[in-house]
């Protein structure tokens, strides 16, 4: 009996040791697939997020991402005509409001672009430098995933902002230009910008780690 | 062409045009108030300057289909303006003008100024009149000016 008894926990103890490892096994696969699903969502994000740096540092969305006192024109992104100023509100300032000129859709009769709201964007979303150097992708992505600087957008918010926003839809319909030519687009059709920021967004926003 | 109404001077006025007939074109060819001036055509000079619903805008780069029901304000119709009188009472009493051309537009420019600043600094008024150019060079005289308003206006 009591060899018995041992053999039945010896016996016992191998189920155990045998279940133990399988367990450990089955758990460690688990782990992996789901470390590899994440590297693989990662890897996709981080490519979708180069898609949208494409485009948000296209002229038509960053000559108002500037980290000046002025806006931006045209796709050599020179100075904006005219003695135009930033203003405390990013609308210009009495008497040379971003209004102005800038209604509320495109003049192609006179070539002046236009949109709901026309203004520039904070100082704390500048994607350039006070050059008007181009800031790398590290960066932008930093900027705009940072609560403090973003209007305290998460991910959604970031994605409804691409999807909805006036001057977000604007630049994918710039317009024409005084001389009649259709002002230059960016890489990607809005939908095509959307589902980037969509597939960035559900990677859990990722940013580049090298500049 | 298509008919727009417009409230001009804060009386209705009824006009026949292309949609991308620029406003200024409308106020001086079809309404013939010709107090707002054409000077460069792609508001760079802000000679044209006017107020839609109280903002100084060029009107020649606005389109008459995007005027929409906002009040429009000339030079014109200005000095009803309890801030647009005493600014024009000011340019003539620092003698602003030399040829005149570009002055209703510096003049409806300075209004939208002191309606929005009532005490302007220097820095103000170069930031709000940077717009507006003058051949003739009144600039100081035009800051003095917006000085003196300012000063009848507190």
């Amino acid at each position: 009996m009591v060899y018995s008894g041992t053999t039945f926990r010896g016996g016992a103890a191998v189920l155990i040791l045998i279940a133990c490892l399988a367990g450990s096994s089955t758990l460690s696969h688990a782990q992996e697939n789901s470390q590899r699903a994440a590297s693989m969502t990662r890897e996709a994000g981080l490519a979708a997020w180069q898609q949208v740096y494409s485009v948000l540092t296209t002229p038509r969305c960053i000559n108002c991402h500037t980290a000046t006192n002025y806006p931006e024109q045209g796709d050599d992104r020179h100075r904006h005509l005219f003695n135009v100023v930033r203003g405390p509100g990013g609308k210009g300032v009495p008497g040379l409001n971003c209004a102005t000129c800038h209604q509320s859709a495109n003049a192609d009769s006179t070539g002046v672009p236009g949109a709901y709201n026309w203004h520039l964007a904070p100082l704390s979303m500048k994607w350039q430098d006070t050059n008007d150097n181009i800031l790398s992708s590290v960066a932008v992505c930093r900027s705009l995933t940072d609560r403090s600087k973003n209007d305290s957008l998460d991910g959604p918010g970031i994605l409804r902002h691409h999807k909805q926003e006036p001057l977000v839809l604007w630049a994918f319909q710039p317009g024409h230009r005084r001389d009649g030519t259709a002002r230059s687009l960016p890489p990607l059709t809005h939908d095509q910008f959307v589902a980037a920021t969509r597939t960035w967004v559900d990677a859990g926003t990722p940013c580049p780690q090298n500049p | 062409m298509q008919t727009y109404k417009l409230t001009v001077n804060g009386q209705m006025r009824e006009v026949t045009a292309d949609p991308g007939t620029p406003l200024l074109w409308v106020l001086r060819e079809d309404l013939k108030m010709t107090g707002t001036k054409y000077g460069c055509g792609i508001s760079a000079c802000g000679a044209c300057t006017v107020h839609m619903a109280g903002v100084a805008t060029r009107s020649c780069v606005v389109p008459i289909s995007l005027v929409g029901d906002r009040p429009i304000v000339t030079i014109e119709g200005i000095g009803e303006d309890q801030v647009g009188r005493v600014v024009q009472d000011a340019w003539v009493a620092e003698d602003v003008v030399q040829c005149g051309y570009c002055q209703s537009g510096q003049i409806m420019s300075a209004v939208a100024l002191l309606k929005s600043r009532r005490k302007p600094t220097d820095e103000d008024i170069e930031d709000s009149m940077g717009g507006n150019i003058c051949r003739c060079g009144t600039y100081v005289r035009i800051r003095k000016a917006i000085k003196t308003a300012a000063q009848q206006l507190a």
